[in-house]
């Protein structure tokens, strides 16, 4: 592979500002839990469906705690407790809860290491529920073998989870590798995560877990039919970030839309609420096996995308980071980028080209995600088409994994069935007439393109350090990523934001880091000569 | 070869250009050529492409040619057609109601401002409702505007504030008062399900009932919003596709000058 002369010495010092960053703000967050987080532990622990309100059970029971002014120890705790003392499975104690038959604070006071070996051993059990699901993924990749260039992701979103299924297996038969089923906007402000299959929504279609089931079986289809394992993507953001990931590891989904930063600037979600909610979610994410998507792309629909490029470097970082403070590895984070600048601007390819190779070489085994223009897509469905083929060479030719498809009649509408295959064509085709280029070309020693790789990483690394010396909650309120400043204590979600009790107790943490520790010694074990396959 | 290439279709039309029967130009006038494409919910087979030519007739294409089909999925076929319209509309008798201002640049308007109003103008902006897209209202307002068309936060006469995208109609009127605004601007981009217009009026009627719709000057934008539209759901003027902050500045300035000598 051809490869860009960086100075490797302002990498190394890069990555270590933001693992400084991510240290200190996760060690501020660690004193703290939220609503959804602990939503999420009910919903691992088996907590589902809805009262006849309509409310889900894990809102009913976790708002319970928190009107009882007993969530800061957890709700393992008093879902241990209460199964202990009742003899009841924690579906039916909230079932119980919400009927308004139960005061789950006040059932008799268990011996707490008994509580603790109950949440365990339940805990124990999802895990291996998540990696069964995990096994599978593995198996029909191994069966129908995995794609070796850039993955097409496409997206649908028709908003009745039906259409999109007809829309989905039509992509998939086109080519499509990744399907991404784009939420209902508005979702992510959302503090609860709707149930059942949907038909109805605006911009998309509601993430719910039967959404997530349905979707999955008919891409399993596909793939059976097609000889290809498909994969799904969905959004794992807003205000429920680590319940989504339940469901997408539950329903076997392998790509998540998961930044650390994205609900801060772009949903003005509070900073704290959304750190920690990314914290519990990419454990979640790790041991399910499923490849995050960071939101890097979106600085530069707001921020000039060549004046602001180092944000999208210094994200990576931090992004990266936290990724491993949560026990993810490396290929498993599916960090964010686009091919953004104003056509007008001259050499904007060249620019482009080195953005998308420097980001290859800096983390050369993450799955990078690159997205397509949509910030100078016209309406001209014409030009379009030819802006998309410029990225589909850049996705090329640096090896990118993830390769987001420009819809020519982006601008314009939610795309056509039609739009989508014009689209995968364009990226075939370029996939196959440049496939070798990448390995075939040097980058000339201090030309353009190097240049511009250089400076941006110096850009970066003076940005983290800056953030390292001002702390990452500073940088935000400051506005600088994206040009958006957001305040400590602004946003929403904040109320949702819990101070810990010194006998808090979440059996998931330890347990999520301990599966994706396992899983990687099995995956190195396999690895070496002799081993098992 | 399809039949398309090297047409031997007869050319015997009158190729002068009359307003009054206005058609699309493809090499020559008159011609009426037009391209389209579209799907239809069938297998790709003889009858599906007998289908696309038949309904390319009733769309009033005279020799319509399928010049592609290409199965998207078993029951799914995608065409391009080609054909002449043989429908012409009367080019003199259209009336418009668009946004008839002399747009100024940067520097003009800045200028017209400080003589003429002697202060500066305070826009307050965002993307309301459920809508997370802050593409458009960027494109306005921020300091590096869109396709070389600086945003209103680089002029000197305009204080610009963007509230961002999902601000509530609530929120939005709320901050309007705080602000003193002059301006509202609001950009909606998620269409689907005519979305926006209920928003829109929302916005209207939230404004009437508390007796503000007049103070504010109110302009709305998007993809799918027209002047037109903009008038019908009571707001001041619409901005669609390929307006600039320079056509929204140069509008403020005349509409409040005007205003204000309707007061004086």
């Amino acid at each position: 592979m051809a490869e860009i002369r960086l100075d490797w010495e302002e990498v190394a010092a890069a990555r270590e500002a933001a693992r400084q960053i991510a240290e200190d703000t996760h060690d501020y967050l660690e004193r703290f839990t939220t609503l959804t987080v602990e939503r999420a532990v009910c919903r691992l622990l088996g907590i589902d469906g809805v009262d006849d309100a309509g409310v889900p059970l894990p809102n009913v029971v976790v708002d319970h705690l928190n009107d009882k002014g007993v969530l800061n120890q957890g709700a393992s705790h008093w879902i241990g407790q209460g199964a202990l003392a009742l003899g009841k499975k924690p579906q039916e104690l909230a079932e119980a809860i919400a009927k308004g038959s139960l005061d789950l604070s006040r059932v008799e006071v268990q011996n707490p290491y008994e509580v603790q070996i109950w949440a365990e051993k339940r805990a124990q059990e999802t895990l291996e529920r998540i990696r069964s699901n995990r096994l599978t993924r593995e198996a029909k990749l191994q069966e129908f073998g995995d794609h070796a260039g850039p993955l097409i992701y496409v997206i649908v979103a028709t908003g009745n989870i039906y259409e999109d299924i007809t829309q989905a297996k039509a992509a998939a038969k086109q080519g499509a590798h990744i399907i991404a089923v784009i939420r209902t906007t508005g979702q992510s402000l959302l503090d609860y995560v709707p149930y059942g299959a949907t038909t109805e929504g605006f911009g998309g279609t509601v993430a719910t877990q039967e959404n997530f089931r349905l979707m999955r079986e008919a891409l399993d289809e596909s793939g059976e039919e097609l000889g290809r394992y498909i994969r799904l993507c969905n959004y794992c953001s807003g205000l429920c970030m680590p319940e989504i990931a339940v469901m997408g590891a539950f329903e076997r989904l392998d790509v998540m839309l998961n930044d650390a930063l994205y609900g801060i600037l772009f949903r003005d979600i509070n900073m704290q609420r959304t750190l920690i909610d990314q914290s519990f979610s990419r454990m979640i994410n790790g041991a399910a096996g499923v490849i995050i998507n960071t939101g890097e792309d979106n600085y530069l629909t707001t921020s000039d995308a060549f004046d602001e490029a180092h944000t999208v470097l210094a994200s990576q970082f931090i992004n990266e980071q936290f990724a491993l403070k949560a026990g993810m590895p490396e290929e498993q984070m599916g960090l964010g980028h686009a091919y953004e600048m104003d056509p007008a601007l001259k050499n904007s390819f060249l620019f482009e080209l080195a953005q998308a190779q420097m980001a290859r070489q800096i983390f050369p085994k993450a799955p990078l995600k690159y997205m397509p223009p949509t910030k100078f897509m016209t309406g001209n469905i014409f030009k379009g088409h030819v802006q998309d083929a410029l990225f589909n060479m850049v996705t090329v030719v640096t090896h990118q994994r993830i390769q987001l498809l420009g819809m020519l009649t982006e601008a314009i509408h939610t795309p056509f069935m039609a739009d989508r295959a014009l689209a995968i064509e364009n990226a075939r085709y370029i996939a196959t007439a440049m496939a070798d280029l990448g390995d075939e070309i040097e980058f000339k020693d201090g030309g353009l393109i190097e240049q511009r790789a250089r400076n941006v990483l110096s850009q970066a690394l003076d940005l983290l350090q800056g953030i390292r010396r001002d702390g990452l909650f500073q940088t935000l309120e400051e506005g600088k990523f994206a040009g958006i400043k957001r305040s400590m204590e602004g946003g929403k979600g904040l109320s949702g934001v819990i101070e810990k009790a010194n006998n808090y107790t979440n059996p998931f943490i330890p347990l999520l880091l301990k599966e994706q520790a396992d899983w990687a010694e099995l995956k190195a074990a396999q690895s070496r000569p002799g081993g098992q396959k | 070869m399809s039949k398309g290439l090297y047409s031997t279709s007869k050319k015997d039309f009158d190729r002068s250009l009359d307003l009054k029967k206005l058609k699309p130009y493809g090499d020559t006038m008159n011609d009426g050529k037009v391209q389209l494409s579209f799907t239809l919910p069938v297998p790709d087979s003889e009858q599906a492409v007998e289908a696309a030519r038949l309904l390319a007739l009733r769309m009033g294409l005279s020799e319509p040619l399928v010049a592609h089909h290409q199965a998207l999925d078993r029951d799914f076929t995608f065409f391009v057609v080609y054909g002449g319209l043989t429908h012409t509309v009367d080019f003199t008798q259209i009336h418009v109601d668009a946004v008839d201002v002399q747009v100024m640049s940067m520097a003009e308007t800045d200028e017209f401002i400080r003589r003429y109003f002697g202060r500066k103008l305070r826009v307050l902006g965002a993307s309301t409702g459920t809508d997370a897209h802050t593409v458009g209202i960027d494109a306005i307002m921020n300091m590096k505007g869109y396709a070389g068309h600086y945003g209103l936060e680089r002029y000197k006469m305009i204080e610009a504030l963007n509230l961002g995208s999902q601000v509530s109609n609530e929120d939005f009127i709320r901050k309007a008062v705080e602000f003193d605004a002059d301006v509202l601007l609001v950009s909606q981009t998620v269409t689907q399900k005519n979305i926006h217009i209920e928003n829109l009026t929302e916005l209207v009627e939230l404004l009437e009932a508390e007796g503000l719709r007049q103070r504010f000057l109110l302009l709305i934008g998007g993809p799918r919003i027209s002047h037109e539209l903009a008038k019908e759901i009571g707001a001041d003027a619409g901005f669609g596709p390929g307006k600039f902050a320079d056509d929204v500045a140069s509008f403020i300035c005349e509409e409040l000058a005007k205003r204000q000598e309707l007061h004086q």
